[in-house]
């Protein structure tokens, strides 16, 4: 059985490597010093997808990604390691959407693309860390979800067979498609790229992003139609207006603060035998330890 | 209608922590707000679970009581919710940024269309002005939370939509009992009039759960180690000098990624909040994420080789040195002084 696989993927800065000029003087994220990358569970989703398709061949993944035109990389990054195609939503309309916001364009999108059978994201993107984002795509399409999910054992005959992974336990769960399902970080990662299809898909564009080259390929991508990435906006999905981005969001940012904390007047010791010994006595004087 | 809900999670017929700490916070936020403080519970076989929740100062206490509700299924609760929501109009709703939480919060909002914060860390009452409509809005729900790996803190506020909903991690408030003979009304939910046979596509074929095997929340002593800590060889140290000076080993994001530590034994935002009497850091560096954690230990300790490390500036002692002969040492005249 062929199964039609989405992969949502974000972009996103590099919150785990944020060095000492991440932060601007006035206390506002400096994105520009931040690397954009793949969000890192949303590789770990990718991957359940390709192995669904080494399974069951004639399978189809495709990415589905909502961001700037940057966020173009996204697509070709999942090209690179075995995905179909992708799609990229993007329009200013879109800027400022809280996760409800966000899980509807993507609802919109998704609704453009026949016969779903199986959504598979990130359980959570580190920018954010909310894991909100898959279950309310899951219910504005009315599809059921298994979140947390660290192995997709079997798909047959439209069920699923998927082991989660909790805080203190492992659970197997069993469901019918179309599914959502979202993966955790513990999941095998992502198979590296490919070098063959580097070379296929190093050209692949979507519309603007050609629009900005100096050179002329449209001979080349007349002659290869698969590098012509597709760009999403608002209209292209019906998506109502009003829903989406910083006015459809039911949340608002009322105040960002950088983080302060209390400092201490510590006292330096070294790791001397004298030093610590000095140091173990005093905690035990005092009925710190002991 | 307008009170403050707390969804309960429920496991082997005990409220979970975070629950209880979640019923203490909206205890105090519903008295600010003076609203009623109601709680949800959904389960199997729940006969007398209100002597466990009232206690902490629930007014009222809806109870979901069907074998099909446990264990955790993602539909069957999100279903009972959005009714319960729709009929009883909270003007808050709280639940645990756990798996359940984390898993049943979503869904629930985006059927209400209404907005979530995860994983707050502070919650408070207060006003918020919309500049470009001109109009104020009265004690709304301030979901405060950090964003951006922890680097900023960000206030959070659903000027428009209720219930205003959010999700707390374990740790992160204290519970209290408000006095053991509190009584509230308890509210048997029949639940043919909240699920349907759709409810039930997804079904648990195998589940193993554990009871927690660290409990680094509650210790009094917590020996930590972060990436510095170089090797999972190395990691193993911490738990010597933890048995011998009768500690839990506790771990930054950074080692638990790096696969030295088990995840429940994370300190930090996306781990557990945690305040012991004394708190030793090894090999850490003190990215925000982690501070946030444990900033309120009563002592801490900092054992790293690099003495402009950012948790230096929070600690009460800098040990600077390499943390592999500095713990053997701690460990050796521990023995060697405590008799």
């Amino acid at each position: 059985m062929s199964l039609n696989i989405i992969v949502l993927a974000k972009q996103v800065p590099d919150t785990r490597n944020v060095g000492k000029d991440a932060m601007k003087a006035d206390g506002t994220v400096n994105r520009a010093a931040l690397a954009a990358i793949f969000n890192p569970e949303d590789l770990n989703a990718l991957e359940q997808a390709l192995r669904l398709k080494d399974k069951h061949p004639g399978s189809k993944v495709t990415v589905l990604t909502m961001g700037p035109g940057r966020a173009a990389e996204i697509i070709r990054e999942g090209l690179y390691r075995g995905a179909d195609g992708g799609y990229l939503l993007t329009d200013r309309a879109f800027a400022g959407a809280d996760t409800l916001a966000t899980s509807y364009a993507l609802a919109c999108a998704i609704r453009k693309i026949e016969q779903v059978d199986i959504i598979i994201c990130g359980r959570q993107a580190i920018d954010g860390d909310t894991a909100q984002v898959g279950p309310q795509v899951a219910e504005k399409l009315g599809f059921p979800q298994i979140t947390y999910a660290e192995e997709i054992i079997e798909v047959n005959n439209g069920k699923i067979i998927v082991k989660r992974r909790l805080e203190r336990g492992i659970e197997v769960v069993e469901g019918s498609l179309p599914m959502v399902v979202t993966v955790n970080g513990t999941a095998p990662d992502c198979r590296p790229r490919n070098a063959k299809l580097i070379q296929k898909y190093k050209y692949a564009k979507t519309v603007t992003e050609k629009q900005e080259e100096s050179e002329d390929y449209t001979a080349l991508f007349d002659a290869r139609p698969y590098l012509n990435l597709t760009e999403w906006s608002v209209n292209d999905v019906d998506c109502d207006v009003k829903k989406v981005g910083l006015a459809g969001s039911p949340t608002k940012v009322k105040k960002i603060e950088n983080v302060v904390f209390q400092v201490k007047e510590s006292k330096t010791i070294s790791g001397s035998d004298f030093d610590v010994e000095e140091l173990i006595k005093e905690l035990i004087a005092n009925h710190t330890i002991g | 209608m307008n009170n403050l809900f707390v969804y309960c999670e429920i496991e082997d017929g005990v409220i979970a922590d975070v629950s209880l700490e979640l019923l203490t916070k909206g205890r105090s936020l519903a008295n600010q707000l003076k609203c009623k403080l109601e709680a949800v519970v959904a389960g199997y076989r729940l006969d007398g679970i209100e002597s466990q929740v009232f206690p902490y100062g629930a007014d009222v206490l809806h109870v979901a009581d069907d074998e099909r509700l446990y264990p955790y299924a993602s539909l069957p609760h999100t279903s009972l919710l959005v009714k319960l929501f729709e009929e009883e109009k909270p003007q808050i709703a709280l639940m645990g940024a756990t798996s359940i939480g984390r898993d049943l919060g979503p869904r629930v909002s985006s059927a209400l269309g209404s907005g979530l914060t995860a994983d707050c860390t502070a919650l408070e009452i207060g006003d918020h002005e919309e500049k470009k409509e001109g109009k104020v809005y009265k004690n709304l729900l301030y979901q405060i939370r950090p964003a951006f790996g922890g680097n900023i803190v960000a206030t959070i506020v659903n000027p428009d939509c209720r219930p205003q909903m959010a999700t707390v991690r374990e740790g992160v408030m204290k519970k209290e009992i408000v006095s053991p003979d509190y009584k509230g009304k308890v509210n048997h939910l029949d639940t043919s009039g909240y699920l349907s046979e759709s409810d039930f596509v997804v079904k648990v074929i195998e589940r193993h759960i554990e009871k927690a095997k660290t409990n680094i929340k509650n210790a009094s002593i917590i020996v930590s180690g972060g990436y510095g800590m170089g090797s999972k060889e190395n990691f193993d140290l911490l738990f010597d000098l933890a048995s011998v000076i009768g500690a839990e080993v506790g771990a930054s994001r950074a080692a638990v990624d790096a696969g030295f530590a088990d995840h429940d034994r994370q300190v930090g935002q996306t781990g557990v909040t945690v305040r012991p009497k004394l708190y030793i850091a090894c090999g850490i560096s003190g990215q925000i994420q982690h501070i946030a954690g444990m900033q309120e230990s009563s002592m801490i300790i900092a054992v790293n080789n690099d003495c402009n490390a950012p948790i230096n500036s929070i600690a009460d002692y800098v040990i600077t040195g390499e943390v592999e002969t500095v713990i053997p040492k701690m460990i050796k005249y521990y023995k060697k002084n405590s008799k």
